[in-house]
């Protein structure tokens, strides 16, 4: 078989609705299966209403070697045979299908509730399904000695809510479960029914940790349809502050992970630095995860000399006072002996799950929007992808340890540099049939909005991936094997978002 | 060890002088919205329409007022008077005991005032909390983690998030609380022996947020549970959280507006 068709979608480009092949489901399932056995990866999977009684899949694919995205669509009924038969990447993305819409994936491997909400994304005529909200079929293992750990959704730390269901045996972990769905906001049929000034704002809050990584990519969908172009300066802001997003939530993982090991200098050290990082955000934004900053048509406030020149000397100085602490923390035999080994992710089940970010790059896939779809400042700044190649916890502390060096290098890089011009320009009406699919690559991992324009240009349809989406499969992945009481390390050397999967 | 000390002893002492000073908040910090009645000459209620949250509440009579409780902190909800008469003062204040202290005509509170005599003496010293999210972002879940850092220092005014309600004296919840949340978060409050306290942390606890109208998710947990203390913010600046607690325990007073 041929390689998908090039139909001109780029990351932050749009095509014509029409433009986008539309082929039978057998069809459909084939090519988005060849394609990923040829190395692409689906990189979004909706159901979107497509007249009273039908329901259009849109399937957006990326090469990342490449560069390139591409787009394919179906339409199917009440029941169709499911595509992840043949490709495991889709499962995640049929099941939440089969809730949003409310259409059947005949032969899925794992068919469950992904969130437990009622179809929101269905057609007009199909009947409501009642949805049982606490029911989940978790699996079991049976055998006298195995016993079984349920935990949350009310957890012991400050943290959002999950339900973990363990299978063990003595301590060591069988089999684990997560049930989500507890932050369910109703998030995508706001950004698609409220005006542009409020779904901006409930942008900013699909992940209270990735404002600028989410608000960035629905302003790069929207400003693609609307054919507005965003100046250097505004570019260059917007990736200072991504990358000052990614380095307080970096620090402050890697302080969390040394107090999960009881290492408490380092843990004190970096919960500072983390908010350092913050109100350097906060100086620029008035917010210190950086709300009211990202704005369709560029960014709300500016990043003046000596706000620049300041928020140089300090990042300067951070990375002087980090270096000496972190040689510590991963010199440490007791912290290496608690990351090492722990939690591992196997490579082949990072590709085949196609898991994102930080979780991929620590399985040595290295998988990076900033370099596979270059965006904004991205395309004339580099930031190097770091990788590691274990798949553990240290490996996953290490590729944060070398982002948090790259991107001070890059934020200072640009400081010193900030291009001139307007920090914002007008945002004008949407084109109407057309569809945009913006990436960004968050601290988690990737980020993609992927909006589809109705006739008069008003939205669609917008879906929203977080990162998390993917990844939560690995926590479950590298959990096997190991025991109950590194649970905590090791859900903490993702730091998964709930919100940001349950949308 | 040597390298430790060393490290330690170079970055002395970084936990703030709060409550004696030491808040520093930048020029574009969006604090406590005001509203200026000599420029809301008009009472127009343009800005009712055009705000993107449900920050000014009009209609009551000729009044314009300003609900701290739904405000989003975003620089649009100031933009939406034509006149200019909405800003964001740089206070960090807003914490108050009552839903309803939250709506005033200017965005001045009565901040919150501290438990009665009985429940301070069991408190006061030593408050024990147990956080609930329920349909977040995470954005108020991650301002608290920070107040236990070494900068804001919860436990040193003898407040701590404590791993089970069975060991806590009251339960901070944020997030508007979703449909799937819902019988959780009631059960959590049900575990805490009582006498005990509720704190409503954010925007969406307080009205819901950015998500209010979604059938997904409820208008706060106002609806659900009493609440004693009430602290704005998108998500509250550690320093606002912080004060209001201290207010509730009677180790902060004063400086109403």
């Amino acid at each position: 078989m041929t390689p998908p068709r090039d139909i001109g979608l780029r990351n932050r480009r749009t095509v014509r609705w029409e433009a986008v092949p539309r082929a039978s489901i057998d069809t459909f399932a084939a090519e988005i299966d060849e394609a990923v056995r040829e190395g692409w990866r689906l990189a979004s999977l909706c159901g979107l209403p497509e007249g009273p009684d039908g329901l259009c899949l849109l399937a957006v694919l990326a090469d990342d070697q490449g560069g390139a995205l591409t787009a394919t669509s179906t339409v199917v009924g009440a029941e169709y045979p499911a595509v992840s038969r043949g490709c495991p990447q889709a499962a995640l993305f049929e099941r939440e299908i089969a809730e949003q819409c409310g259409s059947l994936p005949r032969g899925h491997p794992a068919l469950k509730p992904l969130r437990r909400h009622p179809p929101d994304h269905a057609p007009a005529s199909w009947r409501a399904k009642t949805v049982d909200r606490e029911g989940y079929p978790f699996s079991h293992v049976g055998g006298d000695d195995v016993h079984e750990v349920a935990v949350g959704p009310v957890h012991a730390g400050i943290i959002e809510p999950g339900h973990f269901r363990f299978q063990a045996y003595g301590e060591e972990v069988l089999a684990l479960d997560i049930m989500l769905g507890y932050q369910h906001r109703g998030v995508e049929r706001l950004l698609e029914t409220h005006d542009l000034v409020r779904a901006v704002l409930v942008a900013e809050s699909i992940a209270g940790d990735t404002v600028i990584g989410h608000a960035e990519a629905f302003c790069g969908a929207i400003e693609a349809l609307a054919r507005s172009h965003k100046t250097a300066r505004a570019q260059a802001v917007r990736a200072v502050a991504l990358e000052l997003e990614r380095l307080a939530n970096h620090i402050g993982d890697l302080g969390a992970m040394a107090g999960d090991v009881a290492y408490q200098p380092a843990a004190a050290f970096l919960g500072r630095w983390r908010g350092e990082c913050l109100n350097l955000l906060m100086t620029l934004s008035g917010n210190r995860y950086g709300r009211g900053l990202i704005r369709p048509g560029g960014v709300a406030f500016d990043l003046e000399p000596s706000m620049a020149s300041d928020m140089r000397d300090r990042l300067e100085r951070l990375r002087e006072e980090l270096a000496p602490i972190l040689r510590m923390m991963f010199e440490n035999a007791s912290v290496q002996a608690r990351f090492e080994g722990v939690g591992a992710v196997p490579r082949e089940l990072c590709d085949a799950l196609g898991l994102v970010g930080l979780t991929a790059r620590a399985c040595d896939v290295g998988r990076d929007v900033r370099h596979d779809h270059p965006y904004g400042a991205f395309r004339f700044a580099h930031v190097p992808v770091a990788t590691a190649w274990a798949g553990d916890v240290l490996a996953r502390a290490l590729v944060r340890r070398a982002e948090i060096q790259r991107s001070l290098d890059f934020v200072i890089e640009q400081l010193d540099a900030l291009p001139k011009r307007a920090i914002r320009t007008d945002c004008g009406a949407l084109r109407p049939n057309e569809l945009a699919v913006a990436m960004s690559e968050g601290w988690r991992g990737e980020i993609v909005h992927v909006i589809v324009t109705e006739a008069e240009g008003r939205i669609r349809r917008c879906k929203v991936k977080d990162p998390s989406f993917h990844n939560w499969a690995a926590l479950t992945l590298a959990m096997a094997g190991n025991q109950i009481s590194d649970f905590p390390l090791c859900n903490k050397s993702f730091n998964l978002s709930y919100a940001g999967h349950d949308l | 060890m040597f390298d430790f000390l060393r490290a330690r002893l170079r970055h002395g002492t970084s936990t703030s002088r709060f409550p004696y000073g030491g808040v520093d908040l930048p020029e574009r910090f969006r604090g406590r919205p005001v509203l200026d009645a000599g420029r809301c000459g008009s009472r127009c209620a343009e800005c009712a329409g055009r705000a993107p949250s449900q920050v000014v509440r009009a209609g009551h009579g000729d009044d314009v007022a300003l609900d701290l409780g739904a405000c989003l902190f975003s620089p649009e909800e100031a933009l939406a008077c034509p006149h200019g008469a909405i800003a964001y003062s740089r206070d960090h204040r807003m914490a108050t005991s009552s839903r309803n202290a939250l709506v005033s005509p200017t965005g001045a509170v009565p901040l919150a005032a501290a438990l009665d005599e009985r429940t301070r003496r069991l408190f006061g010293r030593s408050l024990r909390l147990r956080s609930v999210a329920a349909g977040s972002c995470n954005g108020c879940e991650a301002e608290l983690v920070s107040l236990g850092n070494v900068v804001f220092d919860l436990a040193r005014f003898g407040v701590q998030f404590v791993a089970s309600p069975r060991h806590a004296d009251g339960i901070v919840v944020t997030g508007a609380v979703s449909t799937n949340m819902r019988t959780a978060l009631e059960k959590t409050y049900e575990a805490v022996p009582p006498p005990k306290l509720v704190i409503a942390v954010g925007a969406c606890a307080i009205s819901g947020g950015p998500f209010r109208g979604s059938p997904e998710v409820g208008n706060g947990v106002g609806d659900i549970l009493p609440v004693d203390l009430w602290i704005p913010g998108c998500p509250p600046h550690p320093f606002t959280t912080l004060d209001g607690i201290l207010r509730l325990l009677g180790i902060v007073e004063g400086g109403d507006r």
